[in-house]
């Protein structure tokens, strides 16, 4: 064990796969020479050398493209997009290739797609973007959001064995602000499986990425034993442990930072609706971003992505309920 | 830690056409852990008895219908794990008087006079109070709380939004207990909770339950019972019974199966028992007779391509009677045959017989011969228009005529067949064909033929 921040234990994690298995290699703009735009990859070029730390061109369409016919020749790439946002250009590979492939002609495709998301930093509407639901509508694809550290780790490892595409949504604002004691042996976060990050009787939080630490400060300031459920992946989810803690306490908020409308947080809720109704003692809630682009302003943006002070209040109004 | 939501066990749906079934016994009692598909309880319906697995592992919480009891299909019969076993405790009022099963109660209403037999309840359950402003909505899984237990939400002071029941006021009024004025309404509610089955009498609703004379005991019938009752007497109703005879000498099968008895029970496990010949012997036999494997459907004569053969088997218990169907018998051979019975009549006691094993028999033989009976007169499967019995085999003195046509007495083993049909489609002189026929293909069974 050691104390590692969120993105050193991504790094670990990627470097100890690539060491294990020659067929692991990394993609991506600025991965090699510059280390990546957030450095999870300094240091991989001198290691592996250039054949698998592969600097692409400014093409993210390439990059998917490539990475998806490398996977069916049976290599295990795994690609980065320098902001998840960025994504959007590589859908028809990853949408139309990468995640039918498998179910149409029974090819495995190993990708792991690596996606710096979340806002918090005045990054503006092309860098700020949690598209998580997007990817989790599509049948095929597999999407993995940790909070912590270790699950940082655990789950890029889980990510790069599996035989399918991973979307692997790295939280921005996580990366150097979290640290955590990371186990220094190889270890697998199993996908599908939630964490309870603080048990509590009174009510529930169920969320993901960075909005785990957010409820977290939140929990303190209200007069209630609250639950926390990091979902940690949100397709597949674990529904099992989110209908146990709804049957708990009986009041559910959903928190989720990407927009409101069509966000996952409206499958979970609706999830809890349709299987625990009767042990519901209040409607559950969704917080959420606002259906809006992400704004520069920093005020904005703090009116925009649900803070401390949301959650607290609608963590009160489930209470008083 | 969470409790899981409670499984319930429902009276399962055994075939399309049976609407109810009777439970005879309870595997598991209230408290004991079962696990998924271990046997939890025994169900008796009008076509077959059967076990029912339990649908999850956990503790049983709650028994909602006791043995005995006749409930429709779909009822809820226990439940599985979940918060009701851990919660039942407080839900019991204090120490009063056991109330009747919420089944016999409602059985017994109709029962004006039964009613004495019971202690009536203090008084009638109160309408509902008024809620006040506020109160009015309860949230699911206080409903769902408040109707286990037996409670009014309107009596719960309410802490939520508005002076709403929250899921901690109506908890917090359980661990408490009921107020003294609450405990004449809850026992009401005891009795007669929400979530109680409709109940199903399992004698005939007209009849009077009539207390038992002196030196007499009365059990209710089983579901069985009931179906056999109802089925004899209406097929006693619906054909015309006519019973022909014949003797056969069993002889040459007596000795083939001597010999095969052996072969087929080293190399196949199987023992070729006499039904199995005379099963095989009389499918050949039903081949020329179309009549006899037929029916009468409305006023259409039916015939059919196939014989689905079936055996009547006597339970272990004595009490009861079913008839396994072995479908397309005419495609089995003798060592099929043999087979086919083995398999029906052991599944038949196991209870593990399906709907489908027991229904769309075209003709069937009973076998009362085991008990040494050499004649009897067996009543018709509806709709078939034909029964077989046979009986037993002995050793008689018998006349025989040697090759040069003289006759003499030999000891041989002799059986008696007996044919029972319809008479409204199978006249005298077809049912007499029909045996000599079997009675030829017995006589001369050659080792080769089957």
């Amino acid at each position: 064990m050691s104390e590692k921040t969120y993105l050193q234990a991504i790094s670990d994690g990627l470097r100890e796969e690539m060491r294990r298995d020659k067929r692991v290699f990394v993609l991506g703009e600025d991965v090699g020479v510059y280390g990546g735009a957030f450095k999870v990859t300094l240091g991989f070029q001198e290691e592996f050398g250039p054949w698998r730390v592969l600097d692409m061109p400014l093409s993210e369409t390439a990059i998917m493209g490539g990475a998806t016919g490398a996977a069916m020749m049976g290599l295990r790439p795994v690609a980065e997009m320098q902001f998840a946002d960025f994504v959007s250009c590589a859908w028809d590979h990853l949408v139309t290739v990468a995640a039918k492939q498998r179910w149409r002609a029974g090819t495995p495709v190993p990708i792991v797609l690596r996606l710096p998301s979340g806002g918090g930093f005045s990054g503006g509407p092309f860098h700020s973007q949690n598209p998580e639901s997007s990817f989790a509508h599509i049948p095929g694809l597999k999407c993995v959001c940790p909070a912590t550290p270790e699950d940082a780790k655990g789950l890029i490892t889980a990510a790069i064995e599996d035989p399918n595409p991973v979307l692997f949504f790295e939280h921005k604002h996580l990366y150097r602000r979290i640290k955590g004691e990371v186990p220094d042996e190889r270890y697998v976060t199993p996908i599908g499986k939630a964490r309870i990050h603080a048990e509590g009787e009174d009510v529930t939080v169920i969320t993901w990425g960075a909005m785990v630490y957010t409820a977290e400060e939140a929990a303190k300031a209200v007069d209630a034993s609250v639950e926390i459920v990091d979902l940690r992946t949100i397709m597949p989810w674990d529904k099992q442990a989110v209908l146990d803690s709804a049957r708990k306490t009986s009041k559910v908020l959903v928190l989720h930072e990407d927009t409101r409308t069509g966000g996952f947080g409206g499958e979970i809720a609706a999830t809890i609706a349709e299987e625990a109704f009767e042990d519901l003692d209040a409607p559950v809630r969704r917080l959420a971003a606002p259906d809006c682009p992400v704004p520069f302003s920093p005020v904005l943006e703090k009116a925009y992505i649900p803070q401390v002070d949301d959650v607290v209040r609608a963590l009160k109004e489930l209470i008083e309920y | 830690m969470a409790t899981g939501t409670a499984v319930e066990v429902v009276m399962p749906q055994m075939g399309v056409s049976v609407s109810e079934g009777t439970i005879t016994k309870w595997s598991k009692q209230v408290g004991d852990q079962v696990e998924a598909d271990e046997t939890l309880l025994e169900i008796s319906t009008d076509k077959v008895d059967t076990e029912v697995p339990s649908p999850a592992s956990g503790v049983v919480s709650e028994i909602l219908v006791q043995e005995g009891q006749t409930v429709e299909v779909g009822t809820v019969l226990a439940r599985i794990g979940g918060e009701a076993g851990a919660a039942a405790p407080a839900a019991e009022p204090a120490p009063a008087p056991a109330p009747e099963p919420a089944t016999q109660e409602a059985a017994d209403e109709s029962e004006a006079a039964a009613a004495e037999v019971a202690e009536p309840p203090a008084q009638p359950a109160e309408p509902v109070v008024p809620s006040e402003n506020g109160k009015s909505f309860v949230s699911p899984v206080v409903a769902r709380i408040a109707s286990e237990h037996g409670i009014d939400p309107s009596q719960v002071p309410g802490t939520g939004a508005g002076g709403r029941v929250t899921k901690k006021d109506i908890q917090a009024f359980i661990e408490a207990g009921p107020p003294a004025s609450m405990k004449a309404s809850e026992n009401v509610a005891a009795a007669a909770p929400p979530a109680a089955p409709q109940p199903t009498l399992a004698s005939t609703p007209s009849q009077e339950p009539q207390a038992p004379g002196e030196g007499e005991t009365l059990e209710p019938m089983s579901a069985m019972r009931r179906g056999i009752a109802d089925h004899m007497r209406r097929s006693l109703d619906t054909s015309a019974h006519v019973t022909s005879a014949i003797e056969v000498d069993m002889s040459k099968v007596v000795a083939i199966r001597a010999k095969l008895k052996k072969e087929y029970e080293s190399a196949y496990g199987v023992n070729p028992t006499y039904l199995a010949f005379i099963a095989r012997a009389t499918v050949e036999t039903l081949r020329d007779y179309p009549w006899v494997n037929g029916e009468l459907r409305g006023d259409q004569i039916v015939t059919k391509n196939f014989v689905n053969l079936g055996f009547a088997v006597e339970l272990a218990d004595g009490k009861g009677l079913i008839v396994p169907v072995v479908r397309n018998a005419e495609t089995l051979n003798l060592l099929g045959m043999a087979k086919a019975i083995v398999d029906i009549a052991k599944r038949a006691r196991d209870k593990q017989l399906t709907p489908d094993d027991v229904s769309g028999g075209s003709f069937t033989i009973t076998n009362p011969g085991g008990y040494g009976t050499f004649h009897g007169t067996p009543v018709i499967s509806q709709p078939q228009a034909g029964i077989l019995g046979t009986y037993a085999i002995v050793k008689r003195p018998w006349v025989i005529t040697d090759e040069n046509g003289a006759d003499a007495i030999a000891i041989r083993s002799i059986m008696n067949l007996t044919l029972t049909y319809d008479h409204r489609l199978v006249d005298g002189a077809l049912a007499g064909r029909f045996l000599r026929d079997l009675r030829q293909r017995l006589q001369t069974w050659g080792e080769s033929d089957y």
